[in-house]
């Protein structure tokens, strides 16, 4: 109790300090991007590197974080928890006081933890966590922690998302289930199936398959037993190579079913899938190339001319904007107080307005289902303005999912310093 | 009935492509010793072979062109790697090839960067073959059955008809007895090693837009030919045959189960015993274990018959 | 009794310094490196060490090539942190600096499990078993939530239990500590071990396995001991591990590293027993410090490794001693003019090469940013023909003078063993 009030005070000394010092001098805050810059996945890295860097850029041009310049520095991980831990030791030693993720929950998982017990046995030298990909329903629940702020939708609320759309179609009768054996595979499994129960009880879940991760070269058995159960749609929540080749088994196969999945946009797979994937293909994300915000298409275009690079992660630029935003408000970039007024912010982007909620740091933001469709140049709808990776296929929007039906309940007690 | 024959087929097809893969293997390690952990980038190597010429010039040049590409980048290896280390003993062969996997798949991340590339079917083959009560069988899998039979006919004939074959027959079994004959056996290591390089070439080439071709696929396929090789036994290839059409079968029948050892106790009226880690073994079902079954497979074979289903010698 | 015979051995420099020197070493070192991020570099180097010791047990003492070793250390790993976490409860009273031992003897149990059917052969079919097994029980970890955590792990908290001495391990010095001795003592028990007869038995079963038995030993259960106690102690540098990170994922059971730790064993040198301690230095060094300054650093540990395979496969332990024997000659100076000339032609064609492999790696990741690339003060515009054709020149003639240098260093290594043989100064 004495150690907590001495530890406010000397935070509040800090910030006047802070606050008596000249305005004018531009200080410089340096973000660590600690993510696989290096190995099989640096490719997904380098993206999400590009996607913050651009947003700095434009965030620092109209000086939006009242006076403060940012900066983001890479760390590369390679996808190791372990070596996440290291590198948060780099991080430390250089002061840097924010920390930006989004590579896998597994990382996420760590360094949440990790940065907690730093804020806990280092007070005065805290760090933020800025998560922008990693979708362990647990970070906001079971796990939760004040320093950790999500601005992807996890994969319960996803889930959510998907199921009010499906709910809908009353040409679903039958759905099967297939994803890879682990913690987020299990998870897509186990929320498909609660929210299915609860909105759509006569749909039938004819099939519930978990298979090993990225082991699976040959999906046609899986494909059979689709067939086999007489499906109509499959939910699925696999990623790269995974949705790739279950999405090229059942063309082959002459599968006629409807994919509901997460990551179909994700690098790499829009080319791997190629004409396989139309019509058959749909995706739930924040943001794609063809919905309709002027400011964001601008920042994409200009994007994809400098890196030849699609622009992905619309949240990237929501989390960047809310942080200097937060920075303006708190007068301030010591992570505490950004931290104070990053949670509870509502925020207006062009999509509709979102909510940092405060009880857990999740962002509750609007969410779009869309199909893979072929491009307006290349003889698909018109609405399919732009296509991604060069492929001559794009995305239409099916439906826009309203931020506050996503929102899911949650179990997240907090301490707050 | 309809479930049997499509799995069936399935099956087959997938095993053929493990055949075409584990042939070169097998071969190499009946004949050298060394279980060439870079085997499997042969493959990747033969994959990205294709897509480059078949963007450039077209799908069939690169069926020819990839392979005796591949095959020469073996040669080459043999010559000037394993040929240094053989002195050393079979266990620094392997390593050697172990480092090679490596280097291999961070050349390739240097030539054509980390992402998928977009190797695709050629137009004539792309579509179904024939439908079997409303799935359709693709021609490319039918291609792919075709050329790795035809594949098997050729190494049988060359093997047994031709008198290098001879000689690399009677050095699959006796290959002390055969340089003492006189025979230039590292030269003909060099062919054969080249020769099991381009057989991996190939099934790069036919297998690389079938599945994805990616700098991670050779990691992917690399175990599982060992599997083959292991489970088939040293020294024959009749045996690699086998083993792959089991795997391949094993493995996609497999999908189908999903019984598991709480499911079987429960029908017996039994309760799995308490225990963290032992409840949740025992709930995993034989489906989501089908990837993993191969190993299982090896591990077994290893510990009862150590010489493979047709081996004539042991590791 | 005379009181000659009563006379005690005298004190043998040779064993005193090195074991002296190294305790001394791990004592000093945090402060020389005090910063976070060496400190952890140096308490991963002393896992390492330890890790790489007990595959030594399985590789260069008995001739056992195992592809799996992490499994055991990864299962320790993830018994520890459950048995830290259980302290954490209060509902295990143990000491936290004596958590390794959990990890060991885990570790132990896992390998009787697995041990005996798998030891029954050696050779290839010994590495095809480990790889087997560790596939499978690497595709169960993720399998496996409740015990194996999930995608996210077990993490638990160090700085549970009562403070002994002041010491909770909420610093990282304390751990760096904790790691520094348990190395210090597992090395001493490795090299104990190898001085046994068991440790004895083993060399000849690597050596000779026949003939071992024909002497009256079971191969197979020696086979199994080893691996029994290997296993132990990579269960103790999996628990380390543990209480270092706070988190255990499915990574520690994975195959890079069970691949990592053979390569740092194999690059050390499998024939020494100081051999893979140099070797997980080393390694430890490039994958925390390499890595972060450059993106290739796969690819040259890569081919780091292949040239060991072909020019050295003894490791750098066996490059060291040879030259450790030249010196004690005295002729070591007629070599060290030709290893001058060799080691500076060969980097500068490493030098060459390295910066082509710079280039092409931020031409391909950074260029579109900012086409100069900044290498050792260098500014070199990726996009512009000159500085690949310098650096193509310069791996060029590197590389000839280094062909050049190597021969002539061959020439003076045979005059030198020549002269060595025939026992003249």
């Amino acid at each position: 109790m004495l150690a907590q009030t001495a530890r406010s005070f000397a935070v509040a000394v800090a910030l006047v300090v802070c606050a008596a010092l000249p305005a004018a001098a531009q200080q410089v805050v340096k973000l660590a991007y600690i993510d696989p810059l290096s190995g099989p996945f640096a490719n997904v890295g380098e993206s999400g590197f590009k996607h913050f860097q651009f947003v700095i850029d434009d965030i620092n041009r109209r000086n939006l974080a009242g006076g403060f310049k940012l900066e983001v520095v890479g760390f590369d991980n390679k996808v190791s928890p372990q070596e996440s831990l290291t590198q948060l030791k780099k991080v430390i030693d250089d002061d840097l006081r924010y920390v930006i993720q989004g590579n896998g929950s597994s990382v996420a998982l760590a360094l949440a933890d990790a940065i907690q017990k730093h804020n806990d046995r280092d007070p005065g030298h805290e760090i933020l966590y800025l998560n922008y990909a990693a979708v362990d329903p647990d970070l906001t629940n079971s796990k939760c922690t004040f320093w950790h702020f999500r601005f992807d939708a996890n994969s319960d609320m996803k889930m959510e998302a998907l199921t009010s759309f499906l709910a809908q179609d009353k040409g679903i009768k039958k759905v099967y289930l297939i994803n890879q054996n682990y913690s987020f595979g299990q998870a897509v499994a186990r929320a498909a199936r609660a929210d299915l129960g609860r909105k759509r009880p006569d749909v039938q879940i004819v099939g519930d398959d978990l298979h090993p991760l990225g082991q699976v070269k040959d999906f046609a058995p899986y494909v059979a037993k689709i067939k086999a159960a007489g499906a109509d749609t499959v939910i699925t929540g696999n990623w790269g190579n995974d949705m790739t080749l279950l999405v090229k088994a059942a063309k082959d196969a002459g599968l006629d079913v409807t994919f509901y999945t997460y990551y179909a946009g994700g690098l790499g797979t829009p080319t791997a899938m190629g004409d396989a994937a139309v019509g058959h293909v749909k995706q739930i994300t924040e943001w794609h190339l063809n919905l309709p915000t002027k400011e964001t298409d601008r920042l994409a275009q200009e994007f994809k001319k400098k890196y030849n690079i699609d622009w992905y992660y619309g949240r990237v630029a929501t989390a960047m904007y809310m942080l200097a935003e937060a920075m303006k408000r708190a007068k301030s970039a010591e992570p505490v107080a950004v931290a104070k007024a990053l949670e509870g912010m509502r925020f207006q982007t062009e999509l509709g307005e979102v909510e940092m909620r405060a009880a857990d740091h999740q962002l509750i933001q609007p969410l779009f289902i869309s199909t893979i469709e072929r491009s307006a140049a290349n003889g698909g709808p018109k609405e399919v303005k732009y296509d991604v990776e060069n492929t001559g296929l794009g995305f239409k929007t099916d439906a826009r999912i309203e931020a506050s039906v996503s929102a899911q309940p949650t179990s997240c007690q907090m301490k707050r310093p | 009935m309809e479930f049997f024959l499509v799995t069936l087929l399935n099956g087959v097809s997938y095993g053929l492509l493990l055949f075409m893969l584990s042939s070169g293997l097998t071969l190499i390690f009946s004949m050298m010793g060394v279980l060439n952990f870079a085997h499997a980038s042969f493959y990747m190597l033969g994959a990205y072979f294709a897509y480059s010429i078949s963007t450039r010039i077209g799908f069939w040049q690169a069926l020819v062109v990839a392979p005796v590409a591949v095959g020469a980048i073996g040669m080459l290896v043999e010559r000037f790697g394993l040929r240094t280390v053989h002195r050393y003993g079979h266990v620094a062969e392997l390593l050697f090839t172990f480092g090679l996997a490596y280097i291999i798949e961070e050349l390739v991340h240097l030539v054509w960067g980390r992402l998928p590339v977009d190797y695709r079917i050629p137009a004539q083959l792309d579509g179904p073959l024939f439908a079997i009560y409303g799935t359709s069988f693709p021609i490319y899998r039918g291609f792919m059955m075709l050329v790795s039979v035809t594949m098997l006919a050729a190494l049988y004939l060359a093997l047994t008809r031709t008198r290098i074959g001879l000689v690399i027959r009677a050095a699959l079994t006796h290959p002390h007895m055969v340089e003492a004959l006189g025979h230039d056996v590292p030269r003909m290591f060099m062919l054969v090693f080249g020769g099991g390089a381009a057989l991996a070439g190939l099934a790069g080439v036919i297998g690389g837009n079938a599945f994805v071709t990616e700098p991670g696929m050779a990691a992917l396929v690399g175990v599982i030919v060992f599997v083959v090789v292991v489970v088939g036994g040293m020294g024959s290839l009749a045996g690699a045959f086998i083993a792959s059409l089991l795997i391949g079968c094993l493995q996609t029948f497999s999908v189908a189960l999903d019984w598991s050892i709480a499911g079987a106790l429960a029908r017996l009226g039994l309760q799995p015993p308490p225990g963290l880690l032992v409840t949740e073994l025992f709930g995993i079902t034989v489906s989501q274990a089908a990837p993993v079954l191969p190993y299982l497979l090896m591990v077994l074979v290893l510990i009862l018959r150590p010489r493979g289903i047709m081996g004539t010698r042991e590791a | 009794m005379s009181t000659e015979a009563r006379r005690c051995e005298p004190l043998n420099p040779w064993r005193w310094l090195p074991w002296g020197g190294a305790a001394a070493a791990l004592a000093l070192l945090p402060l020389v490196f005090r910063h976070g991020f060496a400190l952890t570099l140096l308490s991963q180097m002393g896992i390492m060490v330890i890790f790489a010791l007990s595959y030594n047990m399985l590789l260069g003492q008995s001739g056992l090539l195992s592809f799996g070793h992490a499994v055991y250390s990864g299962l320790g790993a993830y018994c520890a942190v459950h048995a830290l976490n259980l302290i954490g409860k209060g509902q295990l009273a143990f000491p936290v600096s004596a958590l390794p031992l959990v990890g060991g003897v885990s570790g132990a149990l896992f390998g009787v499990l697995f041990g005996w059917v798998t030891t029954k052969k050696s050779g290839t079919t010994f590495a095809m078993i480990s790889l087997g097994i560790a596939e499978m029980v690497a595709a169960c970890s993720l399998m496996l939530p409740g015990f194996f955590g999930g995608e996210g792990g077990v993490t638990a908290n160090r700085t549970v239990g009562r403070a002994f001495l002041g010491i909770s391990y909420g610093p990282a010095t304390q751990v760096y500590y904790l790691i520094a001795v348990w190395t210090m003592v597992a090395t001493a028990a490795m090299f104990a071990l190898t001085r046994t007869p068991l440790g004895r038995i083993a060399n000849a079963v690597r050596d000779n396995p026949e003939r071992a038995e024909f002497i009256g030993y079971d191969t197979h259960v020696v086979r199994f001991l080893q691996l029994v106690l290997a296993a132990f102690f990579a269960g103790v540098s999996g628990a380390l591990a543990a209480i270092n990170f706070e988190i255990v994922s499915a990574e520690a059971l994975g195959a890079s590293r069970s691949g990592g730790v053979l390569l740092a064993t194999f690059i050390g040198g499998t024939g020494w027993f100081v051999g893979p301690i140099i070797g997980a230095v080393v390694y430890t060094f490039f994958v925390g410090a390499i890595s972060s300054v450059t993106k290739a650093w796969l690819l040259y540990l890569g081919l780091f490794f292949i040239v060991m395979v072909l020019f050295a496969p003894g490791g750098v332990a066996s490059l060291a001693a040879a030259n450790l024997r030249v010196a004690k000659a005295g002729l070591f100076g007629r070599l060290a003019p030709a290893y001058g000339a060799a080691l500076g032609a060969g980097l500068a064609a490493l030098g060459g090469f390295a910066t082509i492999v710079e280039m092409i790696y931020y031409h391909e990741l950074e260029a579109v940013n900012d086409p100069v690339l900044r290498l050792l003060g260098l500014r070199l515009d990726v996009t512009t023909a000159p500085p690949w054709f310098g650096a193509a020149v310069v791996l060029a003639a590197g590389g000839a003078a280094f062909w050049v240098a190597a021969r002539r260093v061959r020439v003076r290594w045979n005059e030198v063993h020549e002269r060595l043989g025939r026992g003249s100064a």
